[in-house]
This record gives structure tokens, C-alpha cells and sequence, in this order.
């Protein structure tokens, strides 16, 4: 246990502080079984975008062969990642696809069929404490590590921004908070040496004093697992922590291991922690030390509409009827598909959607299993105000959004909305306050990208301006240059056509002269 | 004749110091809100408001003339900034519904004739003569200058296609 380090303040805070919901844990019997390791699919959908920030830029042509682990899409400015090619096959293109989406909105991704020999390029080892922690985050970036709980952030950005401040402490995120999830249960169990090199490699690159990883107490066989991968080292420590939704999300897991609270415009690293998922380290850790990029991941595949619920190991771009298909198909009419947790996932409007890097979970949910009860109206119980994890107050600001008054929704701190939907869980009345929330911020980025269109459009019709001004002023410059010459060119005749008059002997030559200059005007 | 005429221009002299100083006195001096509301309109003057530019535009937005949602280009973003320059109340729920245009331009068909890309006052256009014209989305406004003077009808607006970054999600609408 991690007492020395939290204060009495923070200990009264955990007993006192009651946020957050308790659903129903629906784990098993997806966490009791080992991880399965999926054929291979025929063909593979790579998006561009499986990370938070700009879309990677491909560098591969339609028909070219490519290897497993070969470069695919390059990572596009800073915040960014690369993707590789999961297994070896020919680039059958690249083209709209299908993706996890709200709305169904499909978006570029590269096509790749499976030639089935999964032939690899040769991978480069290193000594992962023999590295500088610039040169750890330059593998992991090249590797295309990204948050893998969820978030997809680029984990390399990450790590480079916790290097340009001091970090004390490195947390893994082994929370899994949201029901049905297991899949990073399964990794902790199976692989918990794994889990702990990948902790001590980002200590190591972070310089910081220590790694906690926190799992939620629901996991015992994944606490003990870990306690026994980290007995020789003395720099990781396993915390249990209790099961309450959202544990798992950053600033909640902060604040319960430290003691320390994130400030509402900041990140983590103000405050000398950094946060990853416990399997992002696992791929940290076969990215550092042994040159692995990211192209699989464990996804539990599960519902209650589900077979034979259980956890996979799947090469990302797998298309999520694959999945279902290996665990047996459903038993029963499925009200909806999730791709993510029930909380925070996204439903899916096709099978067809690739498995994707951030990709935790395929649901097949029964009618049962979803809500659908039409709203009522508020009661004002204020139940949605004591499960907020960051305090806000949830009725207040959807009433806002509600009458079109953003503004007012942000006043009171809807930009520190983590979107964990524990208000919409609790809420009697069955109100969708999250959705209320997930709108605002849509659209108050949406009236920041057209302002910043709108300053953008200004300049361009200032600079057209100013160039017509200076075209202008080129054209006026150029004909008065002419008409100065025209009038030197008649001048100079007129004072030849008066020195011919004098001497009469000399007639010819200038005359001629006079003669061609008085045809140069002409044309001029 | 003379009494009458000097009488007269003295009465008019006098009159006109009157008039002259009491314009000096009483001087008023012109709002500035026409030229604060130019300044935050884009200046491309499309004339999709229905004025013949963002300055007649501002004048008629100032007088209380024109709403704070008449332009297009501005989008949401700019009417939400009027609306709150000019204290009114605005609902911004009916705006949302009309996607903004943007012109493309159809490559078949398109005959290099740069005449578009002349007329375009913020520089979308990009080509050369006798070379396929394209459209930067980023820049165009939607003003629509463009598409009347193709030869080939080759230049069209179109709504803007909605894609995973501009998608946004929907209000809940019950009880």
C-alpha cells in the first residue's frame, strides 16, 4: 500500500467523497476464460485515424506487398501516430471504410488482404535500461503506440511531454471500471511480467520514482499475478482500489493514489503523474524491447446475446463480425452492438467496423441489457450532482444546453466534463444528460473551427486585396514608363528632324534615323 | 431695393451662423457600431446576405435592419458574435439546420479558362490557363461568384460533406 504518500486530508476525502455508480459488473463468465488467439481474416481495414489528433498519412500504393510490422501510414504532425501493417498481404487500396461512428460515418482507411503466410520483417531488440528516455519515445512512437484504454492518445506524445516536466510517480491504469470488460483482466493475469518491464521502462524514461499500477479489487487473481511479477522490484507497487465506475478514468485514479487534484485547463503531468493504461505498457514494453510495433490487442468479445462470451487477441483491422462469428455467433435478438464498453462505447451501425487500436470490447447486448425508457422530466433529486467525479452539476448544465445557452453550460464547467456518463446511469428519470454534454462540446468546437475559418477567410481577402492594389499600381507604373519613353523617342526625333533642316549635306543618314524613330511610335 | 435686399442677406447671414454654431454645439458624433460589426463580418462581399456588401450589410445590422444570422460564411460562429455585440436574442437551433455550401469544381469538364478563379475573392480557386481548375475548401465561402461565369457549368456548390471530425452530435430532442 501506498500509505506514506497521501495525506489525512486525502485519506477523509476518499471516505468522505462518494462519486461515481455501481453497475452491475457483468465480467464473467468473458474474464474466466484464457485469451484465444483469432485466425486470421482474410482481409484487414486499417483507418487512418485510430488515434486522437491528425490522421497518419499513407505511403503505400495500391497493389504493393507489404510484410507484417511494415510501415503502412506515416504519423502527420505532432500529435500523431503511424500504423503497420498486421500481417503480410497486398494494399488493395485505400478508400472509405467503415468505422466506429455514432452517426455510421465512414472515413479513409487502407484495405489489406491476408496472403495467410504472416511473413515478418526482421525486428530490432534493445536493452530497454540501457536507452535515454528520448530514445524510449522514439521507438514508441515508431512503434504507433496509443492510449490503449480507450482514449487512443498517441502514447509517445505522452512520454515527451512528461519529459519536459518533473514526474514523480507513473500510474498504470489497471482500473477496467466499465462493465462487461475484461480484456485488460486477461493481460494482467496472463502476462503480468509484461505489464510490470512495461512499467518500470516508462519509471525509467519518465525518471520518476515509482510505478503504481492500480486494479480495481473485482480482479484478485490479477492482483495477486502482479504482486508476484513485482516482488524483485522495489520501484513497482500494486494498489488495490475499489471497484467504483469511473476508477478508470484519469484524474479520478490520481486523485485516489496521491491524494492530488488536476487542474481544470491541465494535464496529469501538472501534477508529476503520468497515466497509462495498463496496456499500453504491455505494448510499451514489446515496442521498447524488442522493436514490436502495435498491429494486435486483446478485446473481449461479450453481452448477454453473445454464445460464448471470452477475450481475444486480434490483429487490429479485424472486422468485428469476425469476432462475434468465433465466440460461437449470438443466441438471441441483439437490441444493439457495442464496440467499447456499455458506459462510454459507441454503437455499431454495421459488423463490418474494424477492430482498431483503441478498440477494448465487441457487446452484443439483449433488449434487457439496454436502457430505452423515454425521459421524464427532472425532479431536481440531485442524484446526478453526488455521482459527478469531478463535482460538476449535471442538471444544471444539460438545462442550459437545453435552452441553447452554451455559454452558460461552460461558466459552470462543462469543458472539465470527462463524458463518463455516470450522471446518465443514475439519473431516475432516465434523462440523457451525457448526450446533452457530448452535443455542447460538439458544437462549441464547431463554432471554434468556423471562427478560425472565418479569420482565415479575412486574411485571404485582405492579401487578394492588397495584390489587386499592387497589380494595379505595376500597370500604372509601366504605362507611364512607356509614355516617358514615347516622349523622349519623339523628342529626340524632333531635335534630329531640326539638326537635318541645318546642315542640308548630312540629309540622308538622318533622315533615316528620324524616319525609324517616327516608326518606332507608330508601333509603340 | 437695396433695404430689401440687404435685409434679406442679413437675415440669411445671421440665420446661417445660427445654423452653423449649432451644429458645432450639438454635435453628435456617428455611431460606430456599422464599422465594429465590418470589421467582424469576413469582407468578402459575397452579397448572400442580400446587401450589396458587409459594409451595407453592418449598416443594415446596426439599424436593426438585417438579422445577426443573414451570413452564410459567417456560420453559427459569427452569429452568436453579432447577436451578443448587438444584445439580441438569437436561437441558434434553426441555423444549425442549414449545412454550409461549398464549391467543387466537376474535372471533366472543366475547360482551364481561369475565368472562376478571377472572380473568387478569397483565392479558393487554384489553376492556370488551360489547366484543370480545383477548389480549396478550407478557403471557400460559398459565395456562389464563381458558378454563374463557367462556360462549361463545371464549377457547382454543393453542401459540405459531413465527416468524422466535423460531425457533431445531436441535441437529445423528448418530453
Amino acid at each position: 500500500m501506498n500509505a506514506p504518500l497521501l495525506s489525512p486530508f486525502a485519506r477523509l476525502n476518499r471516505l468522505v467523497r462518494r462519486w461515481g455508480a455501481h453497475p452491475e459488473g457483468r465480467k464473467h463468465p468473458a474474464a474466466d476464460t484464457e485469451v484465444a488467439l483469432l485466425p486470421l481474416p482474410p482481409r484487414l481495414v486499417l483507418p487512418l485515424a485510430q488515434h486522437v489528433g491528425a490522421p497518419a498519412r499513407p505511403i503505400v500504393s495500391p497493389g504493393q506487398r507489404v510484410q507484417r510490422g511494415e510501415l503502412l501510414a506515416v504519423a502527420q504532425g505532432t500529435i500523431s501516430a503511424p500504423i503497420h501493417a498486421p500481417t503480410s498481404g497486398v494494399v488493395l487500396g485505400i478508400g472509405d471504410a467503415p468505422t466506429a461512428h455514432p452517426a455510421g460515418l465512414v472515413a479513409p482507411a487502407i484495405i489489406l488482404e491476408a496472403d495467410g503466410a504472416d511473413e515478418p520483417l526482421p525486428l530490432e531488440e534493445a536493452e530497454p535500461f540501457a536507452l535515454a528516455p528520448a530514445e524510449i519515445a522514439r521507438r514508441v512512437a515508431a512503434a504507433g503506440i496509443v492510449g490503449m484504454g480507450g482514449a487512443t492518445f498517441p502514447a509517445a506524445v505522452k512520454l515527451s511531454l512528461g519529459q519536459r516536466r518533473p514526474i514523480d510517480t507513473v500510474i498504470l491504469n489497471g482500473g477496467e471500471c466499465e462493465p462487461y470488460l475484461s480484456c485488460d483482466d486477461r493481460l494482467m493475469r496472463e502476462r503480468a511480467d509484461a505489464v510490470v518491464d512495461g512499467a518500470r521502462i516508462i519509471r525509467h524514461a519518465m525518471g520518476a520514482a515509482i510505478a503504481l499500477i492500480g486494479v480495481e479489487s473485482n480482479k484478485p487473481e490479477a492482483i495477486a499475478a502482479l504482486r508476484s511479477a513485482a516482488k524483485p522490484f522495489a520501484d513497482v507497487r500494486v494498489v488495490p482500489l475499489p471497484s467504483r465506475y469511473p476508477m478508470g478514468s484519469a484524474e479520478q485514479l490520481i486523485g485516489w493514489l496521491t491524494g492530488r487534484e488536476v487542474p481544470a485547463d491541465g494535464r496529469s503531468a501538472d501534477v508529476g503523474v503520468l497515466v497509462h493504461n495498463v496496456g499500453t505498457a504491455a505494448a510499451i514494453q514489446r515496442a521498447v524491447r524488442y522493436g514490436e510495433p502495435l498491429t494486435r490487442r486483446i478485446v473481449t468479445v461479450s453481452g448477454g446475446a453473445l454464445r460464448t462470451p471470452r477475450n481475444l487477441e486480434v490483429r487490429i483491422g479485424t472486422p468485428a463480425s469476425a469476432l462475434i462469428e468465433f465466440c460461437g455467433g449470438i443466441k438471441a435478438p441483439v437490441a444493439r452492438y457495442v464496440m467499447g464498453g456499455p458506459m462510454m462505447g459507441v454503437a455499431l451501425r454495421s459488423l463490418d467496423v474494424p477492430v482498431v487500436k483503441g478498440t477494448s470490447g465487441i457487446l452484443a447486448l439483449l433488449p434487457s441489457e439496454v436502457g430505452g425508457a423515454e425521459p421524464g422530466p427532472c425532479i431536481r433529486c440531485a442524484s446526478c450532482v453526488g455521482a459527478c467525479p469531478i463535482e460538476l452539476m449535471p442538471l444544471d448544465m444539460a438545462s442550459f444546453i437545453r435552452a441553447g445557452d452554451l455559454d452558460a453550460a461552460l461558466r459552470i464547467g462543462l469543458k472539465d466534463c470527462i463524458g463518463c456518463g455516470t450522471c446518465s446511469y443514475v439519473c431516475p428519470s432516465q434523462i440523457p444528460l451525457v448526450q446533452f454534454f457530448n452535443h455542447a462540446k460538439g458544437e462549441l468546437a464547431a463554432r471554434e473551427r468556423e471562427r478560425t475559418k472565418q479569420e482565415t477567410v479575412r486574411e485571404l481577402v485582405e492579401a487578394r486585396a492588397r495584390r489587386m492594389e499592387r497589380e494595379a499600381r505595376e500597370k500604372a507604373e509601366a504605362a507611364a514608363r512607356r509614355k516617358a519613353e514615347r516622349e523622349r523617342a519623339k523628342a529626340a526625333a524632333a531635335a534630329a528632324a531640326k539638326a537635318a533642316a541645318v546642315p542640308v549635306e548630312a540629309a540622308p543618314a538622318t533622315a533615316t534615323s528620324a524616319a525609324t524613330a517616327g516608326a518606332e511610335e507608330a508601333t509603340a | 431695393m437695396l433695404i430689401a435686399v440687404s435685409s434679406l442677406s442679413a437675415l440669411g447671414v445671421v440665420f446661417g451662423l445660427i445654423l452653423g454654431l449649432a451644429a458645432r454645439r450639438f454635435h453628435v458624433e456617428p455611431s460606430g457600431v456599422a464599422a465594429e460589426l465590418e470589421a467582424m463580418m469576413p469582407g468578402s462581399n459575397c452579397g448572400q446576405c442580400g446587401f450589396p456588401g458587409c459594409s451595407a450589410a453592418a449598416a443594415a445590422l446596426a439599424m436593426g435592419e438585417a438579422a445577426p444570422d443573414c451570413c452564410p460564411p459567417g456560420g453559427r460562429g459569427l452569429a452568436a458574435t453579432l447577436a451578443d455585440k448587438l444584445g439580441v436574442a438569437l436561437d441558434l437551433d434553426g441555423l444549425a439546420e442549414q449545412v454550409p455550401k461549398v464549391a467543387g469544381v466537376k474535372e471533366e469538364i472543366c475547360i482551364g479558362c481561369t475565368k472562376c478563379f478571377k472572380a473568387c475573392p478569397t483565392d479558393a480557386v487554384v489553376g492556370a490557363m488551360k489547366q484543370i481548375h480545383v477548389v480549396m475548401r478550407e478557403a471557400c465561402t460559398g459565395c456562389a461568384k464563381c458558378e454563374p461565369l463557367c462556360p462549361t457549368g463545371a464549377i457547382e456548390l454543393a453542401p459540405l460533406p459531413v465527416t468524422p471530425q466535423s460531425w457533431v452530435w445531436p441535441k437529445p430532442v423528448f418530453g
